[in-house]
């Protein structure tokens, strides 16, 4: 049971959820933009979040756009994990989110439910970052659509009231060659020790890692070295290792040290295959 | 607020909070105590039911998110056949996990009937057993599967 009372709005298009939430904002009703709203219901339960109104995206029909096109694909922030699986529009994604809690929960959890979780994890982010999505964000000034790696700086930098719309992926990335990899403590379901993600264009491998530091991350720095093949694989990682872009996480799960040992062990073994 | 439930094929009425449960609204509101609260967390499944015909885990739903939806939980299965091959299989020790995989192995079967192995097993781990009959959980749903029955009426 949720302690506290909220009321619920299910509004129908952008411009009256946005507004919705400006007036709501302004009495005081700490209002919260609902998608799949596992993470809202979980948190609220163990009243570790507070609203007094949550605006329901899903009767947004923007926000369930789900389309292939020539040139790019269209994926609405509140299609399930599930129904971005099953469409098979993008590999990647589809088995990158799959690795996300359980199928029955991935039938609620939504793309952008995921990306702008609480926690520190968010996987569906990978594709994303490794595709150089664009995003459509709407806000009080309207849409606007911006480069995944200018939104997303560790995490989704939104101004008050905004919310994402959908992702726009270019279509030339959809059956690219790639991995998604995770790696848990224990059993089939869980946070993961890290989760890496990689997509193979012209340029060379581009990887993308979850869980091993406090933030999903992409780094162009870090791919220029695994790329460079004159190189051998453990003195890549070794160099790699050196630009994270932060300490590696240590906490109940997993040290750091384990954390850095099943990292090099997972790409070792993903560049080897990569490779071969 | 007033809320309209198609629950079971029929339309039910409730006063509610729309900051309830599904999963409280179901047990409370309803008297659907097959509908079982476990985790409370998304993590057991025990509380599962199907919307719009899909498995859901009713803790992690508002009730009011499942109005112009269709809700089935476990009384409004009646002999299915999935139920029968949990019987069949001795696919339960306590019970209490038991109504959450059966709604989940129903909308399997309707959903996938020729679901393969990887498939079965990758939506039983949606569902925690603490008797630990997994295996003749994952027996009872591939029996179900491999006899080609109908399963029951799947309102959606």
């Amino acid at each position: 049971m949720i302690p506290f009372d909220f009321n619920y709005y299910r509004p129908a298009t952008i411009e009256e959820a946005v507004a919705l939430y400006m007036r709501l904002d302004q009495k005081g009703k700490w209002p919260l933009y609902w998608s799949g709203g596992t993470e809202i219901a979980t948190f609220a339960r163990l009243n570790q979040i507070y609203t007094e109104a949550v605006i329901d995206l899903k009767g947004i029909p923007e926000c369930r756009a789900l389309a292939v096109e020539e040139q790019e694909m269209t994926l609405g922030s509140a299609l399930t994990l599930s129904e971005i699986h099953d469409s098979e529009i993008f590999p990647l994604l589809g088995a990158t989110g799959s690795g996300i809690a359980d199928r029955t929960s991935r039938n609620k959890i939504t793309l952008g439910g995921n990306v702008c979780s609480e926690l520190i994890y968010k996987e569906a982010i990978l594709p994303l970052l490794l595709a150089d999505s664009d995003v459509i964000v709407a806000g009080v000034s309207g849409a606007r659509r911006l480069p995944i790696a200018q939104l997303f700086q560790r995490s989704m930098q939104l101004a008050k009231g905004e919310f994402l719309v959908q992702f726009k992926v270019n279509t030339s990335y959809r059956l690219r060659p790639y991995t998604s990899v995770k790696k848990r403590k224990q059993s089939a379901i869980g946070y993961p020790i890290i989760t890496v993600a990689t997509l193979t264009t012209e340029s060379g491998s581009r990887f993308a890692f979850s869980g091993l530091c406090d933030f999903p991350f992409r780094s162009e720095e870090i791919e220029k070295i695994l790329n460079q093949h004159e190189l051998p694989v453990g003195e890549r990682i070794r160099q790699a290792e050196d630009r994270l872009p932060a300490p590696i996480r240590s906490d109940m799960l997993a040290s750091a040290n384990y954390r850095r040992l099943v990292w090099q062990v997972t790409l070792e073994d993903l560049l080897a295959n990569m490779e071969a | 607020m007033k809320l309209r439930l198609n629950v079971n094929g029929e339309i039910r009425s409730a006063d509610v909070r729309p900051a309830e449960l599904l999963l409280d609204v179901l047990r409370e509101n309803l008297g659907l105590t097959g509908v079982k609260p476990g985790c409370r967390h998304g993590d057991c499944g025990a509380c599962t039911v199907t919307v719009d015909g899909l498995p859901m885990k009713s803790c992690l739903m508002l009730a009011v998110e499942a109005a112009d939806k269709t809700v089935e939980t476990i009384e409004g299965l009646q002999d299915s056949p999935v139920q029968r091959a949990f019987v069949e299989k001795f696919a339960f020790q306590c019970g209490y996990c038991t109504p959450g995989f059966i709604m989940n192995s129903h909308a399997l079967a309707h959903l996938h009937p020729k679901a393969d192995k990887a498939t079965v097993r990758e939506w039983l781990q949606s569902n925690i057993c603490r008797c630990t009959s997994y295996e003749e959980i994952q027996e009872a749903v591939e029996a179900v599967l491999s006899s080609g029955q109908p399963t029951s009426r799947m309102m959606n």
